[in-house]
């Protein structure tokens, strides 16, 4: 009577076991389809774009006017928008943010870390579109002070900007790359007589710089997907130009114009945002996929 | 004398950011504190800059985070829990960690290309706020995902090896020892990860393009608008009265932000004693 009842108990965990393992999988399984989706529901609103506009013309075409009679759909403009930005933003991120990193790494106390740090994060954590004010009617108007021919939409203003967002993201990469930088090295720089800035100079940072190459290529991927601040402050003008005082218009900045509008479903401007949006994707998954790797393979090699 | 000066450079660097923190903050309150009155709160957008609130955005905002909160909370730990606890070391659950990862580094507005051609049209949800707030539990499930594995996988093995050495199953270990010990840094996670929600304007943007929005959403299928959507539209205008009030916006979103933030640095604090 009580082996009954207790085997029966243990049947009844065993099936609670095998549901809530199934379900908690289940979960898991969502991200899966959710990458599955994004490629697909990308991939199938293309098709139709590209049976229409060729791959040729996509990939080479100089022109890009979806918007207007004759329709052009030359994507260059806006790769060329995209990563004049984003080259830009990098940069920019780079130099304050690897700077930041030798600081914080090398020099700084432990308490001012402790302090900086988080005051530092704040950065990362501000919303976009605020960030897209912040240049539009802050860091527009100083350019225009001392360029004063530079129109109010161009590609430097929304460039620095985002920069300023990403320094975080590049100081905290690079700063992790300092640190793995075994101190062994130091101490026998130091033994020689090094000063510190040439411990950081010619010790840390050659040992670092994979990891800091890494940030580079990862501050660039973060950039090329910005949103909010190239769609207020870069302007919508597909334009073919590295001069940073122009107005372009990036590939994000192209979706989001075409979405404000009312685009009629199934239209080819409808589609291409899609086409636009799956060269994104490729594009930014490549660089994040590197940009792992590369850090993967530098946190091995002082192990 | 070199390396002081380095020591300066370096400093500076560090100061840039500090600074353009600061001179965004005052910029931002200077521009936009003077429409920061009792109206602002209860009026609906205007035509007329002066007699815009935020009202329908902020309600809005409210809605869809609500509704964000409810969808990603129970996947987002379940998956979690999934991979820190029952998931066995192969090559399926290699897949989902690499997916994970690689799913947070997606561009937002891709997320909302998902949206607009699948909950929009595909399941005819149109530009609901439930349209909207799938989209957002896919974009930031990745987050919460990452910060609740990495509260669970703070918890001390002894506590765990204890109760499966007195016979506990995988279920009874997780809902007994391991949420119980890791629910504080969950909890810190899952309000980091909405108040990334909170602030995202590009996913919203594709969905629901841009509207003029005066009424209070009611239930889940209604059309709605949220605060920064609403900061950006005052933005793009060309008046400076308009810009002025996305300022004051900008304030209420900045400080709803900065509670979200404080409250999860309390319930992390907390948990450390």
């Amino acid at each position: 009577m009580q082996n009954s009842d207790t085997s029966r108990k243990l049947t009844r965990r065993k099936t609670e076991e095998f549901i809530i393992i199934n379900l908690l999988r289940l979960s898991g399984l969502i991200s899966i389809i959710t990458t599955v989706g994004i490629i697909s529901i990308l991939g199938v609103n293309s098709i139709p774009f590209f049976s229409e506009v060729g791959f040729k013309e996509f990939f080479t075409g100089l022109k890009w006017t979806p918007l207007f009679i004759p329709q052009n759909f030359g994507i260059l403009p806006l790769v060329n928008g995209t990563f004049l930005v984003a080259f830009i933003a990098a940069s920019t991120a780079l130099v304050f943010g690897l700077g930041s990193a030798f600081y914080l790494s090398e020099y700084a106390s432990r308490k001012f870390r402790k302090i900086v740090k988080p005051f530092l994060e704040i950065l990362a954590g501000i919303p976009t579109v605020v960030y897209g004010y912040f240049a539009l009617t802050f860091v527009t108007p100083i350019i225009q002070f001392f360029f004063p021919e530079t129109i109010i939409f161009n590609a430097l203003s929304a460039g620095i900007v985002m920069g300023i967002m990403i320094i975080p993201m590049v100081s905290t990469l690079s700063e992790d790359a300092m640190n793995a930088v075994p101190n062994s090295l130091r101490e026998a720089a130091y033994a020689v007589g090094a000063k510190r800035y040439q411990v950081a100079l010619r010790v840390v940072f050659p040992s670092a710089i994979s990891g800091i190459v890494a940030s580079f290529i990862l501050a660039i991927s973060r950039a090329i997907g910005e949103t909010m601040i190239v769609s207020l402050a870069a302007g919508g003008k597909p334009a073919l130009t590295i001069n940073p005082l122009d107005a372009i218009q990036t590939m994000t900045a192209y979706i989001v114009t075409v979405s404000q509008g009312e685009t009629q479903q199934g239209s080819v401007e409808y589609n291409s945002i899609f086409a636009v949006g799956l060269l994104l994707f490729f594009l930014t998954f490549l660089m994040n996929i590197i940009g792992r790797l590369i850090v993967t393979k530098y946190a091995q090699q002082y192990d | 004398m070199k390396d002081k000066f380095f020591n300066l450079i370096f400093l500076l660097a560090v100061m840039v950011g500090l600074i353009s923190l600061m001179v965004l903050f005052i910029d931002i309150i200077s521009d936009g504190y003077k429409y920061l009155t009792w109206d602002f709160f209860t009026n609906y957008a205007s035509r007329k800059a002066e007699k815009s609130g935020i009202l329908a955005p902020l309600a809005g905002t409210l809605w869809l985070i609500s509704m964000t909160a409810i969808l990603t909370i129970p996947i987002g730990i379940s998956t979690a829990l999934y991979l820190e606890e029952f998931a066995t070391d192969n090559w399926f659950t290699k897949l989902i960690k690499l997916n994970v990862s690689n799913l947070a580094g997606v561009p937002s507005i891709i997320y909302g290309l998902l949206g607009l051609a699948f909950f929009s049209y595909t399941l005819s949800l149109g530009k609901s706020l439930l349209a909207g707030a799938l989209t957002m539990t896919l974009l930031v499930l990745p987050i919460v995902i990452i910060a609740s594995q990495e509260a669970i996988r703070t918890i001390q093995p002894s506590l765990k090896d204890a109760a499966y050495a007195l016979g506990a199953t995988k279920w009874e270990v997780s809902k007994n020892v391991i949420l119980p010990h890791s629910i504080g840094g969950i909890m810190s996670g899952i309000i980091l990860a909405m108040s990334r929600a909170v602030g995202e304007t590009a996913p919203i943007l594709i969905i629901s393009s841009l509207v003029f929005i005066t009424t209070v959403p009611s239930g889940p299928m209604d059309r709605f608008t949220i605060l920064p959507l609403q900061i950006y539209t005052w933005a793009a205008f060309p008046q400076d009265e308009f810009r002025a009030i996305a300022s004051t916006g900008i304030i209420v979103l900045l400080c709803i932000l900065i509670s979200m933030n404080s409250i999860a640095i309390f319930i992390r604090l907390k948990n450390q004693d």
